[in-house]
Formats: structure tokens, sequence, C-alpha cells
């Protein structure tokens, strides 16, 4: 883009910008784009924003207030708007509450105003005023409370259909958010001359710089004065700047990226807006990009925020800050008013008359707070024609769309009404200090500035320029040069620092101004709006004092001041001081609320980045996965893992015919399912036997070296944590098996223990669960089908490789596999461990030779079928609140050493027999439905909690018993075999008569598993 | 925030789990008092000021660490090795 830099000082030659009056130093007056505000087209410039462009075109009232729907203008040109929030694009791409003020203007933007129905000037609501009385500080309190039938029928629809702003879109977000984060020596927040000069300082030693600014173009307020640094207008130093910094290559420099939060340890977050000035991202081009931005150093460079001034009916379209005023005509050659009054209390506002003079608009007035005449309120007063009142205060404007004049009374007292439809009003400025303030260090009042300024920094973090209270440019200029040096140098570059460019310096000066009428006056005019954005008025405060909420924190959350998009920064000080004035104490004691991130607002969708939808969470698929779907398998998800749930076969009409087949094919003739997501951790070393002693409760000395062993572990308060099995290969050498829930937890667990608590065993481990493939074959027939597949060297009959056997076998002629012979289904049964690239030629080589045996591939609900005819405990019974003891393994717990949990199960509590402990059930009559979370109740006994005496925890069809049945939890449970309890299902509204009956369903002797 | 590990260099919160208390060591023997146990479970301090703890560097060398953070400022003073410290405090107990 080609800027036009030089040239007429008159409009850009489009009649339909009226107000277009002069140059502009940010926009290109050479092409004209076009855009629509509430479906009227309009014309603009490249470089213009949304209200820049509006006040180009005349527009000046830009939507209905938050809570009294009253006629808002644009008050300010930065991002601390809080009245010009409009709608931008349309369809899946509308994004409500978008500031008009920071909204980059493209060709074809559609923006629609807010709150209002049925159009911006006729809005139905704005009736709101009349009945203000009612809509106070705490009217939310006060007014919706009685009678409570009322708050969900009446009052919330109301409240909702009248409040909020914007509508969010209807449809799914189409574009794209990424998240990324970079590191540097030195971080730069701004591009102001103090942001520049600290850039330029510590560019200039190699220091890794890193700068940001929220907008499009370098400069801050350079672009909005017509001060000159080195010897031409400041924006184009600014530009100069940007060039020389481009140029080294240590520095980065991320234009529209602002700086949000500061979080610990010197990280900063900052969202790119990457295409949000454009129509649609390019193809794979994100919207937005959020940075996480670690620096060892950083200098805020943030500069100010402007505050308005409190005087009745302040808020009317046309009362604008006197510093926006000055960037409309400025950078984008926008005179917002033709006959404008200047109000302040200190010499940068004064000034604003001489940039309206210029662009050609009449001073009506000069009304300056301070009552003793300064040089300069003469100059601006006899260079602008304008009159002058010293000591003055604007009393009341009028005007229902937009101001057309206002009362000024004089020093005196007298009042005036003088014509305008322009007020730039300026109280002072703020430091933007928000960063300085995320890790709770507050910043102190500065009686001298009547602002709050930075106090104790965090670690790292200096600050510069108007940001830091220094207000005059060489001056910030020769802070921003100290601080870069500072900063390069803390981080080991040395820096030689430059000559400072020459710059003018022009007085600030202010008196403090909180309100423009004395406060014990009744309010007989009109209302004097301290938070625009929150309708929160002079009179809400005084309220919020006379009623106790005198604390900013209760002031706050009282009236709402401060609260939505624009976080009360044009309202905060004005606020506090008027409190501080209501209870008598100072400012500096009254202080100001936390600020927290993030700065501005932040869409979910940047916070989000990639993970949504199916990214939310990562997926992890077994080794047989690709199979499985060509096998037509339905998957469950497991945690991250995907697992096929079972295998439907044609003619199957329902999940359960399918889980039926493939259990009735385990229990009759042989097969597998991938059992790879269980945890596999290899344990080796000389201490790993008494390592496994200390973890698990149960003995393990005496495993020998080719046999696996059940092991339970406990948490150290007592319960029951995890289980599985684990075998031992060699002389030091263990591979452990966990739940597949907890795989990643035990892992940890077990490194804890080492490194914690034993540090002197001499033991290593390691997870390899995602290193082998692992397949459950089961089944009669499953030693029939292994026999084609282990090499024919390893003897796998039941003589020489038992139940619990475990031994490293080659397979397919050489492929080193392990084979243990476990059965969570009860049958003869076998797990065969490959590499995990061998698992789907592992799946297909089953399917190939156990055909003839009638081989099928089973899923999660067979195996879960299997385990509860097994009476084998799983995660529903393993659920964090059982013991050993309430599982039936109280007599594992070895009292021969120590082991995590021994101490603490052995608590009374934890081993009296009335706990629930586990049985099984099966219906009284035959065909009844056991359902898992039902509670266990006596025959007869009324349901209420005293009475119940456990729970079902998992609940099955068995095709094997040709029943339900069920495990669950009832109290002396083992002791009360035969008995008949009720089975409450308050959910289903059901009770069914149950008989407590032994866990183990399925092969009570175990004669199968030794088949 | 970022924690300094001695094997790995700084790194950012999302690589570490954080479990507790550091200070609080296992009775020796399962036959302590069950006071002392009961100390050790279930009973915390919780001190405004420096703050040992232990945390978990999961995604990076599976290290245990001890890390002296300040629970007003969350300001890391100190990273060491648990296993180190665990190995100190044994050798202390031991001579």
């Amino acid at each position: 883009m080609k800027l036009l830099r030089q040239g007429k000082s008159s409009a850009s030659g489009d009649p339909s910008q009226s107000m277009r009056t002069t140059t502009g130093n940010g926009i290109d007056t050479s092409r004209t784009i076009h855009f629509t505000f509430d479906g009227r087209r309009y014309a603009a410039h490249p470089g213009d924003t949304l209200a820049s462009a509006l006040l180009a075109n005349g527009v000046r009232l830009a939507g209905r207030s938050f809570k009294y729907h009253r006629p808002r203008g644009i008050l300010s040109a930065g991002a601390e708007e809080p009245n010009a929030l409009v709608e931008l694009r349309t369809g899946a791409r509308r994004e409500p509450n978008s500031r008009a003020t920071v909204t980059e203007l493209f060709d074809g933007l559609e923006a629609a105003s807010q709150n209002r129905w049925p159009s911006l000037a006729m809005d139905a609501l704005g009736i709101n005023g009349v009945f203000s009385p009612v809509f106070t500080a705490g009217f939310y309190y006060k007014t919706f409370m009685w009678p409570a039938a009322f708050w969900e029928k009446v009052y919330e629809p109301m409240i909702r259909r009248a409040a909020g702003l914007g509508r969010a879109a209807d449809e799914a977000d189409p574009d794209i958010y990424e998240k990324a984060t970079t590191f540097c020596d030195v971080l730069v927040v701004g591009t102001g001359p103090a942001g520049l000069a600290a850039a330029l300082t510590a560019g200039r030693t190699g220091a890794r710089v890193l700068v940001c600014e929220q907008d499009s173009l370098p400069g801050g307020r350079l672009r909005a004065e017509h001060g000159e640094i080195g010897g031409m207008p400041g924006w184009q130093w600014a530009e100069q700047a940007m060039d020389e910094l481009r140029q080294m290559p240590e520095v980065r420099i991320m234009t529209r990226t602002c700086v949000f939060g500061t979080y610990d340890g010197g990280t900063y977050g900052a969202l790119e807006r990457v295409a949000d000035h454009v129509p649609t991202p390019a193809p794979d081009q994100p919207r937005q990009r959020l940075w996480r931005i670690v620096a060892r150093h950083a200098i805020v460079a943030t500069g100010g925020i402007e505050r308005p001034i409190v005087f009745p009916n302040n808020d009317r379209p046309g009362i604008m800050l006197a510093g926006a005023v000055r960037t409309y005509i400025n950078r984008f050659g926008v005179t917002p008013g033709q006959r404008a009054i200047v109000y302040t209390n200190n010499d940068d506002g004064l000034r604003t008359a001489r940039d309206l003079h210029r662009a050609g608009a009449t001073i009506a007035a000069i009304v300056d707070a301070r009552t003793t005449e300064t040089p300069l309120a003469r100059d601006m007063a006899q260079l602008t024609g304008a009159k002058l009142f010293m000591g003055g205060a604007i009393a009341d404007t009028y005007g229902r769309l937009g101001i057309h004049a206002a009362v000024i009374r004089e020093h005196s007292g007298l009042t005036q009404r003088v014509p305008c439809d322009l007020v730039a009003m300026s109280g002072g400025w703020n430091p933007e200090l928000s960063l300085t303030t995320h890790q709770r260090t507050k910043p102190v009042y500065d009686e001298t500035l009547c602002a709050f300024v930075p106090g104790t920094m965090p670690a790292g973090m200096r600050s510069a320029g108007v940001a830091n209270g220094t207000f005059a440019t060489p001056d910030c200029l020769r802070e921003g040069t100290t601080c870069g040096q500072d900063a390069a140098q803390a981080c080991g570059f040395s820096a030689t620092v430059a000559d400072l460019p020459a710059a003018g310096t022009e007085s600030y000066a202010i008196v403090p101004l909180w309100h423009a009428l004395p406060l014990d006056r009744p309010a007989r005019t009109g209302k004097a709006f301290i938070d625009f954005q929150n309708d929160v008025t002079a009179k809400d405060v005084r309220l919020a004092a006379i009623e106790g909420f005198r604390s900013v924190e209760h002031l706050k959350r009282y009236t709402t001041l401060g609260m939505a998009t624009d976080q009360g920064k044009t309202a905060n000080v004005n606020a506090l001081a008027q409190m501080a004035e209501q209870t008598g104490s100072s400012i500096a004691r009254t202080g100001t609320t936390m600020f927290r991130p993030p700065v501005q607002p932040v869409a979910i969708g940047a916070l989000a980045g990639a993970a949504r939808g199916r990214h939310f969470k990562p997926d992890r698929l077994t080794p047989t996965h690709d199979w499985a779907t060509e096998q037509g398998a339905v998957f469950t998800a497991n945690g991250l893992w995907h697992r096929a749930q079972w295998f439907p076969r044609p003619g199957e009409t329902h999940w359960r015919d399918t889980v039926n087949r493939e259990v009735r094919t385990v229990r009759t003739a042989v097969g597998f399912c991938d059992v790879t997501t269980l945890g596999k951790i290899d344990i080796q070393g000389p201490d790993a036997a008494t390592f496994l002693e200390r973890v698990y409760v149960n003995a393990w000395r005496r495993l020998p070296i080719g046999r696996a062993r059940y092991g339970l572990m406990l948490r150290e308060d007592g319960f029951a944590y995890d289980d599985g099995t684990t075998a031992r290969l060699g002389e030091n050498h263990y591979v452990m098996t966990t739940t597949t829930a907890h795989a990643g937890s035990v892992m940890q667990h077990l490194e804890l223990c080492h490194q914690w608590l034993w540090p002197e065993l001499d033991v290593r481990f390691i997870s390899v669960t995602d290193e082998w493939a692992q397949l459950a074959i089961a089944g009669p027939k499953s030693r029939d089908v292994l026999r084609h597949i282990v090499d024919p060297a390893f003897d796998i009959s039941n003589e020489a490789f038992g139940y619990m056997a475990a031994a490293t076998v080659t397979i397919c002629g050489g492929q080193e596999a392990r084979l243990f012979r476990l059965s969570f289904s009860g049958e003869l049964a076998y797990e065969l461990a490959v590499p995990a690239r061998f698992g789907d030629a592992l799946a297909r080589l089953l399917m190939k030779v156990g055909a003839p045996y009638g081989i099928a591939p089973y899923g999660t609900e067979a195996l879960g079928v299997m385990r509860i005819e097994k009476g084998h405990p799983a995660g529903p019974e393993l659920n964090g609140q059982t013991t050993a003891h309430d599982l039936g393994m109280g007599r594992m717990l070895s009292t021969r050493k120590d082991f995590i949990g021994r101490a603490m199960a052995a608590r009374p509590a934890l081993t009296d027999p009335a706990r629930p402990a586990l049985i099984g059930l099966v219906p009284v009559n035959a065909g009844d439905e056991l359902v898992a979370g039902g509670h266990l109740l006596p025959a007869g006994a009324q349901a209420t909690a005293a009475h119940d005496q456990g729970w079902v925890s998992s609940a099955a069809w068995s095709p094997t018993l040709n029943g339900w049945i069920a495990l669950g939890f009832l109290s002396n449970g083992p002791a009360r075999l035969g008995e008949t309890v009720m089975v409450h299902n308050p959910l289903g509204n059901s009770v069914t008569a149950a008989r407590v009956v032994s866990p183990v369903f399925v092969d009570p002797n175990g004669e199968r598993l030794h088949a | 925030m970022r924690l300094n590990c001695p094997c790995c260099g700084p790194r950012g919160l999302e690589e570490f789990t954080y479990r507790g208390d550091a200070t609080v060591r296992r009775p020796e023997s399962p036959t302590a008092p069950a006071q002392d146990w009961v100390d050790y479970v279930y009973l915390r301090d919780n001190p405004a000021g420096p703050h040992r703890e232990l945390w978990y560097h999961g995604a990076g060398c599976r290290s245990w660490l001890v890390v002296t953070r300040d629970t007003r400022t969350h300001a890391i003073s100190d990273v060491v090795r648990a296993v180190d410290v665990a190995r100190a405090d044994k050798e202390g107990a031991g001579s």
C-alpha cells in the first residue's frame, strides 16, 4: 500500500465522505473501498478503521447503550472503546461486540449496530431511560427479587432480551486458529516513541528482540499528533525506525499483535490478528494466532488511555475524547465535527483546538477547568478565535441522536447555551499499565499526574514512556533508550547508546477533575456517565457509597462498573476518584481494582486453537486398528484409545447378537482380541523383585523365571489402585501390565516410588506400551491355533507351558515374541506380544490359521461379558473407593514386608466385614434385567439411604448362563450367599429381586484355565 | 509458568505434573504410629511463602523434582532432582 503522505489539504474527492477534510498519515486516499453499516453502503479508504470511515461519512450514531439503550457514538480511537461495539460480517463469521475503533476496514465489510430494535434511530427499549430510577446501582439485586416464581418465567427472559450485546454466530466458526510459542531476550510491547527507542537500542546490541504492536501501523500517538522527531513528522520517524529494525537479523516485528497478559516466569500471552483485516483468511491461513512469548526481559511501552470528563449527558454521539479527535484528524484525515467545544483540565487537551482549527473546524468554545489562565490557553483561544472559559464546565448537553448544543457554566456560575456538533474532552491520561499488574504488583497513585503509575515491577519487566507516567516525547525517547540498554545488558549484550533524536517538549500541566459539577448538587439535569459500556453514572457511585459498597472491588460488583469488553479502561479512575471523595478518603488509599488478563478480549476460538472437535484430544490407535476397520468393527473410546467394541456380521440385527456370538465362540472354540492398550512397563535391575514387593500388596520374591503372577496395587491411603499381571522373563527382568486407564499414572507412581521413596534400589523401568502389540487368544482351541504360529522349538503343551507361564519365544520362523498364558475370560488362553509393527500381520495370520478352528475376533464388549462371568474386577470395581478386602483379595496382603498402602489398609474401617464386598447377583425371576448402578437393599426395606447396603458395579447378559448376571458390592456380602436382595434402580424406576451368589459364574474351579 | 529442569533446562508448565508437599516423608516402617501415617497421607501445611513441592517432568526426562515455589508470587527459587534430595536425606539419616 502506497500511503499518500503529502498533498491536498481538502477532501479526498469522494463526495460521500463529507467529513474527510484533510489528508491522514495512515490512509491511502488514492484508492476508495466500500463497506456497509446497517445495510447502507459507504465509501472509505484503505487504512481506515470502521470508526474513522463512519465519521468520514458523517455517521455519528454507532450503537445503543447496554442498560438504558441510549444513543451512543464513537468515544475513542483505540482499543479502549466502550460505545461503538458492532457486529461484523454475516453468517458463520458473524462476530459481535467488535470495537469499530480497532476494526480495520476492507472492501466489502458488512457491519451492523447492536442492542437496538427495531432500528438504531428508533429503539423501543430506549424507554428504559424513562424508567431509569429502577436501573440504578444494584438494580438486578433489588428489582428482580420477588416473587420467586417470576424469576425463570418473567425476569430472566426479559433481562436477556433487553440486555446482552450482539448476537453470536449460529453456525460453527469456519476459520482455523493456531497456537505458537516464541522466545526472545527482550520483548518490547508498543511502538510509540518509548517502545521504538527501546527496540532500537536493544536491537543494535544484537540481542534477540521481539517487537509487538497491536495496531497495523507503528508509531502509537506519533500518528495522532503534529510533533516532530529528528526533524521529521513523528510518524515518519517511527516508520524509519521500523525500517531499521527490520534490517536487524535478530529482531522480529509483529504488528496486529496485542500482548494481552503477563504470566509466571517471564511468559506473555499475545494475540496476532492474522486475517481479521481481510474478508476471509487465505486457504490454510489462520484467522488469529495465539502466541506464548517467553521473554527474559520485557519493556512495557503501551502508552496511555485518555479519561472522559464526568458531566451531565456526557454520552451523546459527538462527545469524544480529545486525543481521539486528534487521531481522526491527523491519522485519518477526518474532522469529526464542524463546530467544536474543547473541554479539558490539561494542556494536552487544549492543543486539540489547534488541530481542529487547522482541519477547518470552528471552535465554538474552549472550556478549561483550570481557573488560572495560562499562555497556552490564551494562544489557543487567539489562534482559533474561540471563546475561552477558564474555570468553566459543561453543565448539560442537548441532541437526541447527536449533540447539537452544550450548556457552558462559567466560573462565575452563569450558564450559556452554545451550539456545537462536537465536544472534544480530556480529563487527563492514564498510563496503560495493565501488563505490569498481572503478577499482582500494585500501581501507585501519582498526585502530580493525577493518575496511577506502575509500582513495583515483576521480575524482568520495565516500563517506559506514557505507560510509566513519562509524558514528554524527549523523555519517552530517553526512557525507552535506557530500558532497552538495561534489558539488553541484563541479557549479556553490551549496548552503546546512539544520540537521541531531537523532539519538541509539550507541556501537560493537569489539575484533578473528577466531575464537572459539585457532586452534592441534586442531579437535576441528566445522567453523568462514568462507565459508558455498563451505563454506570456518578449517581450510581454515590449510591454504592451510601449503601456501604465502598471498597473498589465491591463498587465494581455492585454497579457493574469496569466490567464487560472494555473492562472500564476509560471509567475506573474517574469512578474510584469519586468514591474516594464520597468516603472522604484519598485516591491512593481507595486504590484500584486488580487488573487481570486479558488486556483486550480474546476469542475463545483463539484460546482453543486447533484443539476442537475431534482434535480436542489425540487419538491412540491400536496396531490392529486398520485391520479391525476392514473387518467392520464398531469402535469405542477407551480414554484416548479407540478399541474395537464388537465385530458385527451379516444377519446380526442387534449388537447383543454380535457380542453373544463372540462370547460363545471363545467359550466353545477360539477368539482373539487386541489388548495392546493395557499398560506395559519393562522393569530391570538387581532390586527389581524388591521393588515389586513394595509396590504390590502380594509377594514376588519367589516368582520363578518364566512365570507370571497377578498383582494388586494400593494407594498409600490403603484403597485399591490398580491391578495386572507381572511376568518374570529373566533373573532381573520383569514385564508389568497395568489397566488401560492407569497406564500413565502407574508409570508416574513407580517413578515416584523409586526416585523419592527408595532411591537406593538398583532398578530401572520404561513404558513399552506402544512398543508391543499384544493379542489375547482365548478359548479351548487357542493352543491348537498357536501351534501354527509359535515355532516348533518351543513346547507350548499344557505340561511344558502351564497356566501363568511366560516366555520369550519365536514365531513364524524366527520372529521374536513374548508368550504369556494368561486368561481374563476364564478359558484356556494366551497373550501373544509382538513388536508393534507386526500387530496387524499377526491379526491377519490368526484369522488365516485359526479359520479351521472357527476363530473370530472379539471386542471389548465380549471381553467385558466374559470377565463378569469369571468374576474378575475391572474399572467399575477398582473405582478408587474399594479396598482389597472389598474385592475379596484381603488375604493377598502380605504381612511380611512393607508395601505402598499397607499401614493405612490396616485401619479398622477398611477391614470391617460390614463393608460392602464383592458378590455376584442373578435375578430371582429368570429374564429380569440387572442394571449397573442399582443399589442393594434388603427385601421389604423402605427405599431410603439408611437401608442402602451396597450397589451393582457391573452387569451383563450372559450367553453362557443364558440370563442376566451382575457383580456388586454388598455389606457382609460373602457371608450372605443365597440371600435375596432388592436391586433398586431409581433412574429406570425399577426394583428387581436378585439372589446373592459367588462372583465367579463360570468355571469356579478353574478347570478350563488349566486345560 | 516455567520450571528450570536440572536435566532438560527451562520448560513450560504443560510438561510437568504437580503432586504436592515435598516436606512430608513416608514413615520408615508400616508399624510406625498411626498418627505418623495420618500425618504423611493426609495432613498438609498451607504456607504463604516459599514451599517445597514435588513436580514430575512427565513430558521430559521423567524426573521427579523438588521445586521451591513462593505460593504468593509463584516465584521459583530452586529446582533440584528429587532423587538427589532423597539420597542426601537418607545418607544424613544414616550417618
